[in-house]
């Protein structure tokens, strides 16, 4: 063995024995100072590397951040597209539920389903348009009527489309028959969409809350359609009739969806009124 | 050629009265989508085509609408004799002239209503027509005016170019 050998060997097994003394615990305090300070460069240089690092990874997680955040975004605005077109879906499906109870309630009429797809371009008339016309046996004359009650009666039609007037139309007059009072009516409209209830006999109590409903006199309607609720009573003695304001049954100002009676054909009676003598 | 525009145009605006216009409602009264267009069609200096672009607005009127035809052909065509009348007068100051043709139009198509309707036994009370009609339709008329003149314009720049109209 040289001389550099054996400084060699000296040199390891000194340090394997300082080490295994420390190890030991023969250098305690020494060592934790020696510990503490090399605890300390090591957290000061993980510190330091740790900011480093945030500072040059940080954007790459930014633009990542961001990428994610508009996908998310988007998948919100579609979810919330869903969200709204189930809403709608349900809403459909619930008023064609209600309309097929009606429907059912009645199996006497026979009904044809049908949207509304506009309205009259003038406002002086009350009518709304549907999209069933001659093509699925639509007829001029027949009453339209929703889960709630009676909407109008079919004035016009082409090939897929029908006009409707509306029983608030300022020309229709509907005749009625208040279901408390057993007493016959006409419920009238108006420019301003109101319906009012005229030709109401004298003899009769009318009340708030009283039910109005088609009577079937004159072949126009159907009997027994709900029109409406008495709002108001105006009784002057020396009037021949009592007047009333309706609350109408149908809220027309939100018709969607419309059933026409298809197997009511209405009856003129034109011929047999009396002709005035000049 | 291009005044082949007018029936699409006349088509969508029908359209637009008879499923948007006629439900965003003050009152009573709404906007009169072909009336504002006619009358801003007609206003413009280029525009040779007015008369007939009424007549097939009011033929597409008759079509969707209950009112007797009578008042719709007479209606629109003097909103476009106003219209072309005070543009010969007015014509430095068109917005004025669009704000008065409407103003004139909308309250002559009313009036004229309202006696059509009456003469053929429908019960109106003037007060009610004034008040919950006319009115609201009125402000509302005034209001879409505006962005309907600037498009009309548009319109007749296209359809009626300078280097043929020179």
């Amino acid at each position: 063995m040289n001389s550099r050998s054996l400084q060699t060997t000296i040199i390891f097994l000194v340090v394997g024995g300082i080490l295994a003394l420390a190890l030991g615990g023969f250098f305690g305090s020494a060592s934790r100072q020696f510990s503490s300070v090399l605890i300390e460069v090591q957290t000061w240089i993980s510190s330091r590397f740790l900011g480093i690092q945030d500072f040059v990874t940080a954007p790459r997680d930014i633009v990542s951040l961001r990428t994610r955040n508009a996908q998310l975004e988007t998948q919100v605005s579609q979810l919330q597209a869903q969200v709204i077109e189930l809403q709608q879906l349900t809403s459909e499906t619930e008023r064609l539920a209600a309309l097929v109870d009606f429907a059912s309630s009645k199996a006497e009429n026979t009904y044809k389903a049908a949207s509304v797809i506009g309205r009259d371009p003038s406002p002086f008339l009350h009518y709304i348009i549907i999209n069933r016309g001659s093509n699925a046996n639509i007829r001029r004359g027949m009453p339209v009527v929703t889960n709630q009650g009676l909407v109008g009666r079919v004035d016009a039609v082409i090939a897929d489309a029908a006009r409707v007037q509306l029983i608030t139309d300022p020309a229709s007059a509907v005749n009625a028959v208040l279901q408390n009072a057993d007493t016959s009516a006409t419920a009238l409209g108006s420019v301003t969409g109101d319906i009012s209830l005229d030709l109401i006999s004298q003899d009769v109590t009318v009340e708030s809350g009283d039910l109005v409903l088609t009577s079937g006199l004159g072949g126009g309607y159907p009997s027994d359609i709900m029109i409406g609720q008495v709002v108001t009573v105006r009784s002057l003695e020396f009037e021949l009739f009592q007047q009333a304001t309706i609350q109408p049954a149908v809220d027309f100002s939100r018709l969607s969806i419309v059933l026409v009676i298809t197997n009511f054909r209405s009856v003129d009676i034109s011929p047999l009124e009396p002709l005035a003598i000049p | 050629m291009r005044n082949l525009v007018a029936f699409p145009l006349l088509g969508l605006a029908v359209i637009l009265q008879s499923a948007v216009f006629s439900q965003i409602k003050l009152l009573s009264g709404y906007a009169d989508l072909p009336l504002i267009l006619l009358a801003s069609w007609a206003l413009q200096e280029r525009v040779k085509s007015a008369w007939h672009w009424a007549i097939l607005g009011c033929a597409m009127l008759a079509f969707v609408s209950s009112m007797p035809w009578p008042v719709l052909i007479i209606g629109y065509l003097a909103v476009i004799f106003v219209a072309q009348a005070l543009q010969k007068r007015v014509w430095q100051a068109p917005l004025l002239a669009m704000f008065s043709v409407t103003f004139i139009g909308t309250l002559f198509i009313h009036l004229l209503s309202f006696a059509g309707l009456t003469v053929l036994g429908t019960p109106f009370s003037f007060g009610d027509v004034i008040g919950s009609i006319t009115l609201p339709s009125l402000l509302l008329n005034l209001l879409f005016s505006i962005p309907i003149y600037a498009i009309m314009r548009d319109l007749a720049r296209w359809v009626y170019p300078i280097e043929e109209f020179e």
